[in-house]
């Protein structure tokens, strides 16, 4: 196929296009997905029936379909749909192997945690089990009770401090309370525990065990979140609205409350439900502060209450013989705590569409 | 209610980087005055000045007095909130509350401030705001939808409304015409002719014509050079600057422009 390029061999940038044709070779409709689908069944059949491990199979299955789809578009296509051909692929394959270990993490815990999903799970603590049958109904309450705990500490704190870096923080100070924010937000949760652990120590004594100095060590780890991500929402709210609200003759501080912040709402309660989940699911920290009880326990101020990752943890490492009951409640109690975590989420996107700044009604 | 505004060799900074040097001039009551001249000379930083928005700025500050009738703008017990109260504000581009319903964007100077009125009193208000604005007719059927689902245009006359609502003694208004259309625009003119009857206005505008159609007095404002900060060059009534001004840059500009 003539190009104009290739007519004259030192390629003249200037040369007109007028002589290019307009169609080109293309492939059929759907060509990507069924040589993906044809690929992806061939890497499960390695898998299933030639003893490949999944891992091989994959990489291997992606490498397959980007060559061949590169190839194959490079002859029919031409260079430069080629090379949009292999980005795309390259892209497609790794957000597809990214996706392996979720689906394999979902279906593990649904296959082994559904057999003691069940009313007694929801209901009844351990009090006085050995074997068969009890509940998490102590842990859920505990893991509910001890992050309502921590948010309430963490947000009114982590939104001042956001406040405050945004809309009045200049020099130094600022700066600072920037550099620890960041330093905080990389602390690992076992430091964030032992630092509640030693606090609490200190007022009442080695050995102490009480549902708040958990909530105090996941706050420690959820103001930051709450800061770096309330400071974005802040910034993004235009200058021309506080202004304008200056221009009205409205002061700062109700300006920041009544329209800086309402503009920013969706997603600073985006953030908010965001960090919870992200706490919600710690063990380490707990596991130190507030360890473990099999009877329910609904008072933070007063000795160990269950969570769910510790009950979780539990269960695993001691359980009791036969092994299976302790092993089914720990799988079901990692389950409830996926689907928490995936209720969060549901909700922080339901919050911002319905806080967000509307357009049209 | 209006007042006059009295400029004494007023230097404005942003910073270390000196924008508007040596402006003295003194705004009439009840008149409409025109600022013109061309970008980046410091229209809009001077007119910030007279609401004491410039300071709004990090680091910006201004060497130099205002007087509203007898009160110094920048005097020590000044409070800007207050000076704010008196003087109201009109931006370069619209910029109504996103979260805020029409209604409440009108109502939002006295809301936003407490102001305690009756339903039938705000009611009140935001209507004559809106007609003043020549919005009314457009939006009256859907007072409670967002504020920033309006066109550009229609968003420019909310932010007029908004401004007059709270019924400022002095109205700066900062290009407030060049988002809309000419029918809106001539709205806005003939909105200004009727607010100067008890407000004192200031106006800025690239619209030679509209200077002339609209202000009493007109400012030419000019930089001094690259680099230089910018000048008032004069400022005397429009019809002297637009047939017989006294400096030889005024005529430059204001011909160049009518060709
Ligand atoms: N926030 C700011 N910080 C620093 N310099 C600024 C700031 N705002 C404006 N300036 C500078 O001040 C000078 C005057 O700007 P200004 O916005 O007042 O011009 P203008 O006359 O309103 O122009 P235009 O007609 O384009 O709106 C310009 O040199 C500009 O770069
Ligand atoms: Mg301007």
């Amino acid at each position: 196929m003539p190009t104009p390029t290739s007519q004259s061999s030192e390629s003249d940038l200037y040369t007109p296009l007028t002589g290019a044709p307009l169609t080109a070779g293309q492939l059929p409709r759907g060509a990507a997905p069924l040589t993906l689908a044809i690929v992806a069944l061939a890497a499960l059949g390695l898998w299933q029936f030639a003893d490949w491990s999944p891992a091989g199979a994959a990489v291997v299955g992606a490498l397959v379909y980007t060559a061949v789809i590169y190839l194959w578009s490079r002859v029919v296509e031409g260079p430069r749909k080629a090379t949009d051909r292999l980005v795309t692929a390259v892209v497609t394959c790794a957000f597809l192997l990214a996706l392996l270990p979720l689906i394999s993490v979902v279906v593990t815990v649904l296959s082994n945690g559904l057999a003691r999903f069940d009313t007694e799970f929801f209901s009844y603590s351990m009090r006085g089990i050995v074997g068969e049958g009890g509940g998490a109904y102590h842990a859920i309450m505990g893991t509910l009770i001890i992050t309502a705990l921590a948010a309430l500490i963490s947000v009114p704190v982590g939104l001042l401090t956001a406040v405050y870096l945004v809309e009045y923080g200049r020099g130094k100070l600022a700066k600072a309370i920037t550099f620890f924010v960041d330093v905080m937000t990389g602390i690992p949760s076992i430091v964030a525990g032992l630092f509640a652990y030693a606090l609490f120590a200190l007022i009442f004594g080695p050995g102490v065990r009480m549902g708040i100095m958990g909530a105090i060590a996941l706050s420690v780890l959820m103001i930051p979140v709450v800061v770096r991500s309330t400071e974005e929402m802040l910034k993004l709210v235009p200058n021309e609205l506080r202004e304008a609200s200056y221009a009205l003759a409205v002061p700062k501080w109700r300006t920041i409350v009544k329209v800086v912040l309402p503009t920013a709402l969706a997603g600073i309660a985006t953030g908010v439900t965001l960090a919870i989940a992200r706490v919600i699911g710690e063990t380490a920290p707990l596991l130190i502060t507030v360890g473990i009880t099999s009877s329910d326990n609904f008072n933070p101020f007063d000795g160990r209450m269950a969570t769910l990752s510790v009950f979780s943890y539990y269960e695993y490492v001691n359980p009791g013989v036969p092994p299976q009951f302790s092993l089914d409640r720990a799988w079901a109690a990692a389950l409830t705590l996926i689907i928490i975590v995936m209720v969060l989420n549901l909700v922080a996107r339901l919050i911002s569409r319905l806080f967000a700044p509307k357009t049209r009604a | 209610m209006a007042k006059r505004i009295e400029v004494k060799d007023l230097d404005i900074y942003y910073d270390k980087f000196l924008a508007v040097q040596g402006v003295s001039m003194t705004i009439q009551p009840r008149s409409v005055t025109a600022l013109i001249g061309p970008s980046g000379c410091g229209k809009s930083t001077f007119l910030r000045t007279l609401n004491r928005m410039h300071e709004l700025v990090p680091n910006a500050r201004v060497d130099g007095k205002i007087f509203m009738d007898d009160d110094d703008l920048y005097g020590a017990a000044v409070d800007p909130v207050n000076v704010r109260r008196q003087i109201g504000m009109v931006f370069q581009r619209p910029n109504p509350f996103p979260t805020m319903s029409i209604y409440d964007n009108v109502a939002a100077g006295l809301k936003l401030n407490n102001k305690r009125l009756r339903k039938a009193e705000m009611d009140e208000v935001v209507e004559r705001a809106l007609s003043a604005a020549n919005l009314w007719e457009e939006v009256k059927d859907r007072l409670p939808k967002p504020g920033s689902g309006l066109s550009g245009g229609q968003q420019q006359r909310l932010c007029i409304a908004r401004a007059i609502a709270v019924q400022p003694d002095v109205l700066l208004m900062d290009e407030p015409c060049s988002a809309l259309d000419p029918i809106s625009t001539q709205a806005i003119e003939d909105l200004m002719l009727e607010l100067k009857e008890k407000y004192t206005i200031v106006i800025v505008t690239h619209n030679m014509q509209q200077a002339a159609r609209v202000s009493d007095m007109t400012g030419f404002f000019n930089l001094r050079g690259v680099g230089q900060p910018g000048e008032l060059v004069e400022i005397d009534e429009t019809t002297k600057i637009f047939s017989t001004p006294s400096k030889k840059a005024t005529e430059d500009y204001i011909s160049g422009r009518f060709g």
